[in-house]
C-alpha cells in the first residue's frame, strides 16, 4: 500500500469532519450536563461503579450485547434482531477494521479522524498480500451485511408486520432526514469504493462493481463526486443526529452504566430521566405492547410519544400522556433499551403543583393498633392486610380467613373495619410526600401488632410494602403464602378437574416478579392453561389505578381485549390474584372470575370450620 | 345566664353572596361534576371517611354552595385509593375530580 496524495487530504472530507466534530462536542456537553444533574450521592455511586472491575466487565458486556448485537430484539423477533444488529454491529466492524488498515499500512495518518473512513480514496494498492486480501474481504463482507440490514429496514417501513410489529412509530420530519441519510451512507460507500477499487484494491463486492463500472463509466473523474456524496451523507446524518431518534446511539452507551450503577429516576426531566428519554430509539415496540392500544385514540399516548414530547418540552401533551397511562409497566418490561415508561410518568406527575396537600396527622393510630394487636406477640402469628380494593371484593377476605382457620394459624385481620391506604395509589399520582405520611402511619400499626408475618391480598399494596416499608417481618402476597401452606401440607386441596387460566396482575408479575407461586398454587386445585400472552407480556386488565384521567366507562375495550387474551386456552374459570383485576373482569366476563384465594378455599379438603 | 345550650347559627346559604368562580373553573376542568346525583356510594366505600369525615358527595355539595373551607378540610383527608370512582353509578372519575379540586382550590380558601 502506498499513499496517493502527499497531503493526505481532500476537500470532500469536510462535510464528514464538520458533522463529526459537531456530534462529538454535542455528546460531550450532554454527557457532562447529565452527570452534573445527578444527585450528589448518585453521582458518587456512578463514579465508583465505573472503577469497580466487576461493573466494568458488566458495562462492557451490556454495551456490546445491547448496543451492537441487540440481543433483546433477537429474542423478540429474529428478523428485527438481524436488521438492527446488522447495521449496528456491521458499522462498528467497518470502523474497527478501517482503523486496523490505517494502523497497518499508513500508521503516520492514524491521528487524522477522517482517514480510516475514507481510507480507500487515499491509498493505492502496490502488492497483494494474504493479510490485505483478508482485511478487504472483511470490509466488503460487513458492508454487504449492512446493506442487507438497510434493505430490511426499507421493507419494515412499508410492511412492519413482517417484523412482528403490528404498528410502528410515525416519524417526525427530522427523523425522516436522519433515516434517509442513514440509508444513503452505505450504498454511497459501496459506489465510492467501487469506483476506486482498481486503484486501492477491493474484494468480492467492490472489485466486481468496479468491473461493471469500467465497462461503461471507465473514467476516474467519476470517483470524486461519489466520495463527496458519501461524505455529505455522513455529515448530514451527524448534524441531524442530536435532534432525531438516532440520539439513542450515544445516549444508550451512557444509560447502561447509569442503570448498572443502580441509579433511579429522581427528577422528572434531568439526570437519569433525560438519559432515558434520549435513549428512546422510537422503535415503537411499546405501541403494540400498550394495553390502551386497542383504542386507536390512545396510540399517541404510548411511551415513545411521551419521550418525543419531553424532548420537545410540550407540557400540555406531556401532562395528557403521563396522566392517561395505566402504569401497567409492560412498555418498560419489553423496552429493548430499558426506558422505564411507568416511572418516567410518575416523575412527570410528581412535579404538579397542588393548592391543597393532604394531611393525615389527625388520623389516630391508637384505635387501629388496639384493633390489631395480639395479646401475646410472637413470630408465628400472621397479620392479614386486605387492602382497600379487597374491601370491594369481600369474598377474598372470607376465603383467606377460611384458609387461615383450616391451616390452624393464629391470625389477625388488620383492616376489617377499614384502615389506612398503603400509599401506592397516592404514589402513582406522583404525590410522594403524602404517600410517605401514610406509610409511616401504617408502619406504626404493623410494628405494634407484634406479628411475624404480614400477608397481603392486593398486589398494589404488596409492591409498595416490598419497596418502601421497612418492616422487620416477612411480607408475603397471599399467592406466596398459599404456595407455602400447600407445599408444607398445612392445607390440602382436592383437584377439581377444572381448567384455570391465570391472569398475571401487573403489580404482582411485572411489578414484583412473582410468576411461579400462583401457577404452582393453581396446579394443586386444577389444570392450569396459559393465556396467549402471559408472564411479563400479560395484558393489564384495564382497571388499573395508575390512570388518572381514564374513567372506568372508557376502559371497556381494554377489559374485553384482556379477557379475550385469557380465553385462548378455553378455560372454565379465570383466576387472578388481584382484587382490582377480579372486580374489573367481573363486569364484562362471561366466564366465572375467581381470586386465587377463592379457588383454594372452595377446594379445601380438611376444612375444620365453615365460616 | 348560661343554660348550657343556645340557638345554632343559621345554616342558610345565600347563593347570591357566594363566589362560584372556582367551582366554574372546576366544572370546566371536570364536566362530570354536575353528573353527581348524591347517591353516597363514594362515601360508603371511602376509607378516609372514618378518620376525617371525607365524603366526595359532601365535598361536591359544599363546593356548589360556596362552603369551601369545609370541603377543603375533607379533601385533605383523602388517601386517593380510588374506590369511589369504581363504585360511582354515574361513572364520574372522582379520583381525578379530587386532584382537580386540590389544584384549583388552595389551603387559604375561606
Amino acid at each position: 500500500m502506498r499513499e496517493r496524495f502527499l497531503t493526505g487530504y481532500n476537500d470532500f472530507v469536510l462535510p464528514f469532519l464538520i458533522g463529526m466534530v459537531f456530534i462529538l462536542t454535542y455528546c460531550a456537553i450532554g454527557l457532562i450536563k447529565i452527570i452534573l444533574q445527578l444527585p450528589k450521592e448518585d453521582r458518587k455511586r456512578f463514579f465508583i461503579s465505573l472503577v469497580n472491575p466487576k461493573m466494568i466487565w458488566k458495562n462492557i458486556k451490556d454495551i456490546f450485547c445491547k448496543c451492537l448485537l441487540h440481543v433483546d430484539i433477537w429474542k423478540r423477533n429474529k428478523l428485527l434482531g438481524y436488521m438492527h444488529s446488522s447495521i449496528a454491529f456491521g458499522w462498528f466492524m467497518l470502523i474497527v477494521i478501517g482503523h486496523i488498515e490505517v494502523f497497518l499500512y499508513v500508521p503516520h495518518r492514524a491521528k487524522l479522524l477522517y482517514f480510516p473512513i475514507f481510507f480507500r480514496y487515499f491509498v493505492a494498492e502496490t502488492d497483494s498480500t494474504l493479510g490485505g486480501n483478508f482485511l478487504f474481504f472483511m470490509m466488503d463482507f460487513f458492508l454487504l451485511v449492512i446493506l442487507s440490514g438497510i434493505l430490511l429496514a426499507m421493507v419494515k417501513r412499508l410492511r412492519s408486520r413482517f417484523f412482528g410489529m403490528r404498528r410502528t412509530t410515525n416519524l417526525s420530519f427530522l427523523d425522516y432526514i436522519g433515516l434517509y441519510s442513514l440509508w444513503c451512507i452505505f450504498p454511497l460507500r459501496l459506489l465510492a469504493e467501487g469506483f476506486t477499487a482498481d486503484i486501492s484494491g477491493g474484494s468480492f463486492l467492490t472489485k466486481s462493481l468496479n468491473h461493471v463500472f469500467t465497462a461503461f463509466l471507465g473514467n476516474h473523474t467519476n470517483m470524486l463526486p461519489t466520495w463527496w456524496a458519501y461524505s455529505i451523507a455522513l455529515g448530514v446524518f451527524f448534524i441531524v443526529l442530536p435532534f432525531t431518534r438516532y440520539m439513542h446511539i450515544p445516549a444508550e452507551i451512557l444509560l447502561i452504566p447509569l442503570r448498572n450503577a443502580g441509579i433511579r429516576i429522581t427528577n422528572a426531566r434531568k439526570g437519569l430521566a433525560k438519559a432515558q428519554v434520549y435513549s428512546c430509539p422510537s422503535c415503537g415496540l411499546c405501541i403494540d405492547a400498550c394495553p390502551m392500544g386497542v383504542m386507536k385514540t390512545h396510540i399517541k399516548d404510548t411511551t415513545v410519544y411521551l419521550n418525543r414530547q419531553i424532548r420537545r418540552n410540550n407540557e400540555r401533551r406531556i401532562e395528557e400522556i403521563s396522566d392517561k397511562c395505566l402504569l401497567c409497566g409492560k412498555c418498560s418490561a419489553i423496552c429493548p433499551v430499558g426506558v422505564e415508561g411507568d416511572k418516567l410518568r410518575i416523575a412527570q406527575r410528581s412535579i404538579r403543583k397542588y393548592g391543597i396537600s393532604p394531611d393525615y396527622s389527625s388520623v389516630n393510630t391508637d384505635a387501629l393498633i388496639a384493633e390489631n394487636s395480639f395479646s401475646a406477640p410472637s413470630g408465628s402469628k400472621v397479620l392479614y392486610f386486605a387492602g382497600c380494593m379487597t374491601a370491594l371484593t369481600p369474598k377474598i377476605r372470607k376465603s383467606m380467613e377460611k384458609v387461615f382457620v383450616s391451616a390452624g394459624v393464629e391470625y389477625e385481620m388488620m383492616d376489617k373495619d377499614g384502615g389506612i391506604c398503603c400509599g401506592r395509589p397516592m404514589l402513582m399520582a406522583g404525590r410522594v410526600h403524602e404517600a410517605d405520611e401514610m406509610i409511616a402511619k401504617n408502619m406504626e400499626i404493623i410494628k405494634a401488632s407484634g406479628a411475624g408475618t404480614l400477608v397481603l391480598s392486593c398486589p398494589i399494596c404488596y409492591k409498595i410494602f416490598k419497596e418502601k416499608y421497612h418492616l422487620e417481618m416477612e411480607v408475603l402476597h397471599h399467592t406466596e403464602y398459599l404456595d407455602r401452606l400447600l407445599k408444607s401440607g398445612k392445607i390440602k386441596v382436592a383437584h377439581c378437574g377444572k381448567r384455570f387460566a391465570y391472569h398475571d396482575p401487573c403489580e404482582l408479575g411485572r411489578g414484583c416478579g412473582i410468576y411461579d407461586e400462583p401457577r404452582a398454587v393453581i396446579s394443586f386445585a386444577g389444570e392450569l392453561v396459559e393465556a396467549e400472552k402471559h408472564h411479563k407480556e400479560s395484558i393489564c386488565c384495564g382497571g388499573s389505578l395508575g390512570s388518572l384521567t381514564l374513567g372506568f366507562e372508557k376502559r371497556e375495550a381494554m377489559v374485553r381485549n384482556a379477557l379475550g387474551n385469557l380465553s385462548t386456552g378455553s378455560p372454565d374459570v379465570i383466576v387472578t390474584a388481584c382484587p382490582l383485576c377480579k372486580s374489573t373482569f367481573d363486569r364484562y366476563s362471561d366466564k366465572p372470575v375467581e381470586d386465587i384465594a377463592e379457588t383454594i378455599a372452595n377446594n379445601l379438603t380438611t376444612s375444620t370450620k365453615t365460616l | 345566664m348560661d343554660f348550657g345550650f343556645g340557638i345554632a347559627p343559621s345554616s342558610a346559604v345565600n347563593l347570591d353572596s357566594v363566589d362560584l368562580e372556582k367551582f366554574e373553573r372546576l366544572h370546566t376542568a371536570e364536566p362530570d361534576v354536575y353528573k353527581c346525583m348524591a347517591c353516597g356510594s363514594c362515601s360508603a366505600t371511602c376509607i378516609a371517611g372514618r378518620f376525617s369525615g371525607m365524603s366526595v358527595r359532601k365535598v361536591l355539595h359544599c363546593l356548589q354552595r360556596g362552603k369551601e373551607k369545609e370541603a377543603v378540610s375533607m379533601v385533605k383527608g383523602c388517601m386517593l385509593c380510588g374506590k369511589c370512582s369504581m363504585v360511582c353509578p354515574r361513572g364520574i372519575n372522582t379520583r381525578h375530580v379530587i386532584l382537580s379540586i386540590c389544584r384549583i382550590y388552595g389551603e387559604e380558601t375561606k
